[in-house]
């Protein structure tokens, strides 16, 4: 093993967390009673089957990357991924499989010749290794915004639209406030504001993402506020709060859902974007965003430079197509009369 | 028609206000001007003096309502005050930004939007065959890309391999040859969402009564899409386009830094780098402002398209 890409132990529970929250979900949904039927539709999707599958594959990598111990010899925290794919640190850049060194004027043997699946790098480290070191990443960026943002989004959105007025008056001036400014200017004003480490990354990517789906929510609770059912709930005295999250709240699980698995997406890309500005995640951390960024360079240089900005961006156009194609899916089976 | 106009501009006040508070505590109150002074004074330690003289010189050791005034006040005059990086003058650098800046949008707004368009109604008319889902599945894959990764790979095609056009550069005289691949980019970036967006658009109203009484007496299929359908699809078609306002701004950012155009996003992307805040401050404003005159204006046509919408 060469050096390592850091791996902050705490932020290892983030991946851990939204792969279990997807675990449950997918296991809880077939015996609801509300979701056997979506759940059927899903099933026989074949499109949505392949994208959970993707998911979940990124997800174990992210998995495999968040559970490790502190080595006693290299005196860091060494993931399970690290022992599995890590690799000797080259020189600097080399060709998938090749067996020298590239862009010196004298080429060198490396140290592990035709084994670096996708070569290495400019720091010479494997670039195979680097591109599965971003599903944690991405991961840790799509998750833990999600949930910062989602409860946010829910709260506000479940008190504007149940108890109007005033509340809703004030959430509403709040909110438009913060969607008035275009989202990548926030973005930028509050990374540079709070700093670069990824949870104040992925706090202003929640600041900026929670305004769509709360919006969402006080439309759908406006909706659901005056039905029977919350009628008779309220005539026997049902409390405020547990009408909201026991009644209403899973009337308005299906589009939470929707919403937040097309989110994902959203944010992972995000992270590409927030990299280019030069904001994004550390480089030690490894991340497809940084590596596309990188290519800026790269792609000018004689010979061209092209594994490693070809790796990370499939890599991300991958994750992305699936999530997107499992939102889509997850909409027509919730509610076939979406399909246009 | 004017009582709606200037009854629609004063409930942008508020939320104008709004946007001006929150930077200014975002600026503000989330550090102290000594770290601002620390990180743009060019010695490693800077001694009292000469930060007190970088306060001084920047306006940044006023009393806390002086300083709500400069981010508020100030601001809505468009008196930006200098960068905290170099002396320059925010709001001179912005003028000369604005130009290239607004060419580069304006194009790639015209080109998108027309693209878009007619691959949508291409697809509306093909709707439910085989080609309908191809495309839909192509816009799905053509969302999946990351718009970083179209501005570098098509830059290194386009400009590097095929030669069509400049990698870097801008030139007002030879106008065509500098912005032809950064247009293309522009288009591509939204392509696929919006093709998909619009074609639901002609889709809901492709149903309607009125389309079926329009095919009942004869009139063709391509007639029928091109003037009965798009004139109602109208309304959503403009509310999404003023939406898209910001992803202009993004997309200029990116487009602008990477292909040398000096316009307003290299100001930014630069003011990012040196970290200097008034100039993000005075880009923060100016953008919120481009939004909701945006907004302002969608709103309006709204109104001119459709009698019946009247703000209440």
């Amino acid at each position: 093993m060469g050096k390592l890409l850091a791996s902050d132990p705490v932020l290892n529970i983030v991946p851990l967390i939204v792969v279990g929250l997807l675990l449950y979900a997918l296991i809880s949904a077939g015996k609801q009673p509300l979701w056997a039927e979506a759940y059927r539709r899903l099933r026989r999707n074949v499109v949505a089957l392949i994208a959970i599958g993707i998911i979940g594959l990124y997800g174990l990598v992210a998995v495999l990357d968040s559970l490790g111990n502190t080595d006693k010899k290299l005196q860091t925290f060494v993931t399970i991924l690290d022992r599995i794919a890590g690799r000797e640190q080259e020189r600097t850049y080399s060709e998938p499989m090749a067996s020298m060194t590239t862009g010196e004027p004298k080429p060198q043997k490396l140290k592990e010749p035709g084994t670096h699946l996708l070569g290495t790098d400019g720091t010479g480290q494997d670039v195979f290794y680097r591109t599965l070191k971003g599903a944690r990443t991405a991961f840790i960026i799509g998750g833990l915004t999600s949930l910062i943002a989602t409860p946010l989004a829910l709260l506000f959105g479940l008190a504007a639209g149940y108890y109007g007025k005033g509340i809703d008056d004030a959430i509403q001036y709040v909110y438009t406030v913060l969607a008035s400014i275009p989202s990548i200017l926030l973005q930028i004003a509050l990374v540079l504001v709070l700093g670069k480490e990824i949870q104040y990354i992925c706090i202003a990517l929640g600041i900026t993402s929670w305004v769509g789906l709360c919006r969402l929510t006080r439309g759908e609770t406006l909706k659901h506020r005056d039905r029977e059912y919350v009628r008779a709930a309220k005539a026997l005295g049902v409390s405020d709060f547990r009408l909201l999250t026991r009644h209403i709240l899973p009337n308005l699980l299906p589009i939470v859902i929707i919403s937040v698995t097309l989110g994902f997406s959203g944010l992972i890309l995000s992270e590409a974007i927030l990299s280019y500005l030069g904001i994004g995640v550390d480089a030690s951390m490894g991340s497809w965003g940084n590596m596309i960024d990188a290519a800026r360079d790269e792609l000018a240089r004689d010979p061209v430079i092209w594994w490693n900005i070809t790796s990370a961006s499939v890599a991300l156009f991958i994750l992305v197509l699936a999530f997107n194609l499992l939102g889509d899916a997850l909409r027509d089976a919730v509610d076939p009369r979406l399909r246009s | 028609m004017l009582r709606y106009v200037i009854r629609r501009i004063l409930y942008a006040v508020p939320i104008l206000i709004g946007v001006l508070l929150l930077t200014f505590f975002l600026f503000f109150g989330t550090q102290s001007p000594e770290t601002i002074a620390r990180r743009n004074l060019s010695s490693r330690n800077p001694k009292p003096e000469q930060i007190k003289q970088w306060l001084d010189d920047h306006g940044y050791n006023k009393p806390i309502g002086e300083q709500l005034k400069r981010s508020t006040v100030d601001m809505l005059a468009f008196n930006f005050g200098k960068s905290d990086a170099s002396q320059e003058d925010i709001w001179s650098r912005v003028k000369q930004g604005a130009g290239p800046s607004g060419i580069i949008g304006a194009l790639i707004f015209i080109s998108s939007v027309s693209t878009a368009l007619f691959f949508a109604i291409s697809v509306a008319y093909f709707r439910g065959t085989y080609i309908d889902s191809y495309a839909t599945a192509i816009c799905v894959l053509l969302m999946s890309i990351n718009a970083v990764v179209y501005v570098i790979a098509l830059q290194f095609f386009m400009a590097k391999l095929l030669r069509y056009g400049p990698v870097w550069g801008y030139d007002p005289d030879s106008l065509g040859r500098f912005v032809l691949i950064p247009v293309v980019v522009g288009v591509m970036q939204g392509l696929g969402s919006e093709v998909r967006l619009y074609r639901t658009f002609l889709l809901d109203e492709i149903n309607q009564d009125y389309v079926r009484t329009a095919r009942a007496k004869g009139v063709p299929e391509a007639m029928v899409l091109l003037k009965h359908v798009l004139k109602n699809s109208m309304i959503p078609l403009i509310t999404s386009n003023v939406s898209a306002i910001p992803r202009l701004i993004l997309g200029g950012i990116l487009i602008e830094s990477f292909f040398g155009i000096p316009g307003l996003g290299t100001y930014l992307v630069d003011a990012i780098t040196s970290q200097d805040f008034a100039i993000i401050r005075a880009m923060v404003f100016l953008g919120t402002l481009l939004y909701i005159v945006g907004n302002i204006m969608t709103d309006v046509c709204y109104a001119l398209v459709d009698p019946r919408i009247r703000l209440e």
